[in-house]
C-alpha cells in the first residue's frame, strides 16, 4: 500500500512537470509567430528609414533609385481595388445568397459547395494562367486583326475596348476577382447563415415573398459580416502578386492609368476615368518585386518604402473590418 | 401586393378539403382568390431575380471548368495548328527524365527538379510551420486566459493578411544574410548561396503558421467538453487531457489543416521566387538555390518567349502538374474534415 502510495505521487510530480513544460512550449510557439511578426515589421521599417517621403509619393519609378517613387504602382492598385469590388460583390453575394436562401438541396447544389472550397485552394499562379490565356490573349482568336476595339458611347465620352483585352487594368481586376470570388462568396455566406431564422420566418409569415425578405431582412442584418468579408478579400487582392506578374503587368510603367495623378483629377477628368480600366499598368505589389529583383543595393530600400505604404493601407483596411464586425457585433446582440 | 410564394400553403388547404365537402371548397376559392397562382409581371421578377443568383452560383463552376479547359489548352491539345506540349514531350519522359533544360539547345523536359524543388522548400515550411501552428492551436484552446487569446488570436492572424512579395523580401534581405549566413556559414562552415531553399522554406512555413493554428484551434475546441470533464475524472492532469484526450480526439481536424497548409505551400509563388532563385537543380542540401514550379512558371511570363513554342507550352504543362497536385491534396483534406464533423458536430 504504502510503496504505490509513493509511486503515484512521484509519478505524479512528473506529469506536472512534464504538463509545465509542454505549456511553455506551446506558448513559446505562440509567441514566435508574434515575434517574427514585429521582427519583419521593424526589419522592414529600418529598411525604409528615410527613404519614405513626399518626393517617393510623388514620383514614377526611375533608373535612379534616389528618384524612383511610387506613383504609378498607387494608383494601379487603386483602380485595381475599385474594378475587382465592382466584378467581384455583386456575383460573390449574389452566389452567396443563392446558396443560402434559394438553393434546393440538390447535388448541384453541394456541387457548387465543394467546387467553391477548391477553389479557394487553387494556387493564385494558377488564376494567373487563367487570366493570361483568358482575359489578356483570349486563346489568340483575335490575332489576325491587331486593333480589334469595341466602342461604346456613354454621355460624356466614349469608352474603346480592346480585343484581346491585353494587359489593361480590366484584365487585371477579372483574374483577381475570379481569384477572390470564393473566398467573398464563402464569407457571405457565412454572415448569411448567422442571421436569425426567426427574423426569415417572421417575414414571410407576413406574406413577404423569399426576395422581398432577403432583400428587407436577411441582407440588412447580414450587411456588416458581408462587409467585413469583402474588404478582407480586396486586402488580399491588393497584395497579390503572382497572378499580375502572369498577366504580364510587371514592365516599366511611368505613367498613372488615365493619367489622373491626384485624387481632384477624379472629379474634374472624366475621360481619364473611361479611359483608365483600358490602360496598361503597375501596381504596389509588382513595383516592389520588381525593386527587389534588381540589382542596385539601394532599391532594396526603394522596395522597402514601398512595402511599408502597402502594409499601411493593408493594416487600415484589416482594422476597418475588424472595427466593422465588433460594433455591430454588438448592436445584432442587443 | 400579390403573394406568389404562397401557393404551397394554398396546395395544403385545398389538400386538407378532399371530396368531404366540395361546397367548403368552393367558398375558400372564391373567398382565397388571391392565394391562386397567378402568373404577373411581378411573379416574374421573382423568377428573374432566381434565375439572375441562380446564374451567380453557376459562375464558380465556370471558373473551375476555364481553368481545367486553360490549362488542358497547350499541355494535352493544342488550340490552332500547334502541337500540344505532351505531343513533343511524353508523358514518360516528363515524370522520369532528371533534367529540367528548356533554354537550352538540348532541351530536356524533366519535372523531377522542380518537384524536388517544390517539395524541399514546402517540406522545410511544414517542419516549421506545422509544430508552430499545432502549439499555437493548443495554447490557444487549452492554455490562454481569454484576455490573451484576445491579443493573440488576431495578431496571428495579421501574419496571413501580409502579401507574399514581403515574405519573399524579408527572407531575401533579412533571413538569409542575418541569421542563416551567420550561422550556417560562418560558425558551422556550411557554404549558404544567397538564394536559398532554407530562407524560403522558412517564410513560407511562417506564412502558413495561421492557418494551421486556425483551423486546428478550431478543431481542437470542437471535441466536446464531455471528455475533457470524463479526463480531469479519472484523475489526468491538464497536459493528459490535453495530449491524450484531446489531440488524438481532434487528430483528423490537425491532419485536414496540415494538408491543406501543405497544399498551400506548395502553391506558394512570389516569397519562393524572390528568395529560393531560379536553378532548377535535383538536390537536397537546403542551402543551395533551386527553382519551384510556381517560379518556373513566373520566369517563362516574364521572360519574352513566343507563344506556340514548347518552351512557352511548357508553362501549361507545369500548371497543370501543380494543380493536379494541390487539388487533389485539397479534396483528401475536405474528406478528412468531413470524417471529423460527422464524429462530433
Amino acid at each position: 500500500m504504502k510503496k504505490t502510495e509513493r509511486d503515484f505521487s512521484t509519478h505524479l510530480k512528473k506529469r506536472h512537470f512534464a504538463g509545465r513544460i509542454f505549456k511553455s512550449i506551446c506558448c513559446a510557439s505562440t509567441w514566435t509567430g508574434i515575434v517574427v511578426l514585429v521582427v519583419l515589421l521593424v526589419a522592414v521599417l529600418w529598411k525604409a528609414w528615410g527613404w519614405l517621403d513626399w518626393d517617393y509619393l510623388s514620383h514614377y519609378d526611375s533608373r535612379h533609385p534616389e528618384n524612383a517613387g511610387i506613383l504609378a504602382g498607387f494608383w494601379g492598385s487603386f483602380w485595381l481595388a475599385i474594378l475587382t469590388t465592382l466584378f467581384t460583390v455583386p456575383i460573390g453575394v449574389g452566389a452567396a445568397v443563392y446558396l443560402e436562401e434559394f438553393a434546393p438541396n440538390s447535388r448541384l447544389t453541394r456541387f457548387i459547395q465543394v467546387n467553391i472550397a477548391n477553389l479557394a485552394g487553387v494556387p493564385s499562379i494558377v488564376y494567373g494562367i487563367l487570366g493570361l490565356t483568358f482575359f489578356v490573349r483570349m486563346f489568340d482568336l483575335f490575332q489576325g486583326d491587331q486593333d480589334k476595339e469595341i466602342e461604346i458611347f456613354l454621355i460624356l465620352t466614349s469608352v474603346k475596348i480592346p480585343l484581346p483585352l491585353g494587359r489593361t487594368l480590366v484584365a487585371g481586376a477579372l483574374t483577381l476577382s475570379l481569384l477572390i470570388l470564393p473566398v467573398v462568396i464563402v464569407a457571405a455566406q457565412e454572415a448569411l447563415k448567422a442571421v436569425p431564422s426567426s427574423l426569415q420566418n417572421a417575414s414571410l409569415a407576413l406574406g413577404a415573398t423569399r426576395w422581398q425578405t432577403v432583400k428587407h431582412h436577411i441582407i440588412p442584418s447580414a450587411a456588416p459580416g458581408i462587409l467585413t468579408g469583402i474588404i478582407l478579400s480586396i486586402s488580399r487582392a491588393i497584395g497579390e502578386t503572382a497572378p499580375l506578374v502572369m498577366i504580364g503587368a510587371l514592365t516599366y510603367v511611368a505613367f498613372s492609368p488615365g493619367d489622373i495623378e491626384s485624387p481632384v483629377q477624379l472629379v474634374t477628368n472624366p475621360q481619364g476615368i473611361a479611359k483608365a480600366p483600358f490602360d496598361t499598368f503597375t501596381a504596389m505589389p509588382l513595383q516592389i518585386y520588381n525593386w527587389v529583383s534588381r540589382p542596385k543595393e539601394e532599391y532594396r530600400h526603394v522596395a522597402a518604402a514601398g512595402i511599408v505604404l502597402m502594409l499601411v493601407f493593408l493594416l487600415a483596411m484589416n482594422a476597418t473590418a475588424i472595427f466593422l464586425r465588433h460594433h455591430f457585433k454588438k448592436k445584432l446582440q442587443l | 401586393m400579390r403573394i406568389s410564394s404562397n401557393e404551397g400553403r394554398e396546395l395544403k388547404i385545398s389538400k386538407s378539403l378532399t371530396d368531404a365537402s366540395l361546397a367548403r371548397d368552393e367558398i375558400v376559392k372564391r373567398n382565397f382568390s388571391s392565394l391562386e397562382k397567378k402568373i404577373t409581371i411581378f411573379s416574374m421578377k421573382e423568377r428573374a431575380i432566381y434565375l439572375v443568383l441562380f446564374m451567380c452560383g453557376v459562375a464558380s463552376i465556370a471558373t473551375t471548368i476555364g481553368i481545367i479547359y486553360v490549362l488542358l489548352s497547350n499541355s494535352v491539345f493544342a488550340m490552332g495548328g500547334n502541337e500540344a506540349f505532351f505531343e513533343h514531350v511524353s508523358l514518360v519522359d516528363f515524370f522520369t527524365d532528371t533534367q529540367w533544360t528548356p533554354q537550352y539547345a538540348e532541351k530536356h523536359f524533366g519535372i523531377l527538379p522542380l518537384l524536388c524543388g517544390t517539395f524541399l522548400i514546402a517540406g522545410i515550411a511544414a517542419l516549421i510551420g506545422m509544430p508552430l501552428g499545432l502549439g499555437s492551436a493548443v495554447y490557444l484552446s487549452e492554455y490562454a486566459s481569454l484576455k490573451s487569446r484576445k491579443f493573440l488570436k488576431p495578431t496571428l492572424e495579421l501574419l496571413a493578411g501580409i502579401p507574399t512579395v514581403v515574405y519573399g523580401y524579408f527572407a531575401l534581405v533579412f533571413v538569409t544574410p542575418y541569421i542563416l549566413r551567420p550561422i550556417f556559414q560562418d560558425l558551422m562552415g556550411f557554404s549558404v548561396d544567397i538564394f536559398n531553399a532554407t530562407s524560403a522554406g522558412i517564410v513560407v512555413g511562417i506564412m502558413i503558421l495561421p492557418t494551421v493554428a486556425s483551423m486546428s484551434e478550431d478543431a481542437l475546441r470542437a471535441v466536446p467538453r464531455q471528455l475533457r470533464e470524463a479526463g480531469y475524472a479519472l484523475g489526468s492532469t491538464k497536459y493528459d487531457v490535453s495530449v491524450r484526450v484531446i489531440l488524438p480526439a481532434a487528430s483528423s481536424g490537425v491532419v485536414a489543416s496540415f494538408m491543406l497548409a501543405f497544399a498551400r505551400a506548395i502553391g506558394e509563388t512570389m516569397a519562393v521566387t524572390i528568395a529560393a532563385g531560379q536553378k532548377p537543380s535535383m538536390t537536397l542540401n537546403p542551402f543551395r538555390s533551386v527553382e519551384t514550379m510556381t517560379t518556373y512558371i513566373v520566369n517563362v511570363s516574364l521572360g519574352d518567349t513566343p507563344a506556340g513554342t514548347v518552351e512557352y507550352q511548357s508553362l501549361y504543362a507545369v500548371g497543370l502538374t501543380l494543380f493536379c497536385i494541390t487539388l487533389t491534396m485539397n479534396l483528401v483534406s475536405q474528406k478528412v474534415l468531413s470524417r471529423f464533423r460527422e464524429v462530433y458536430e
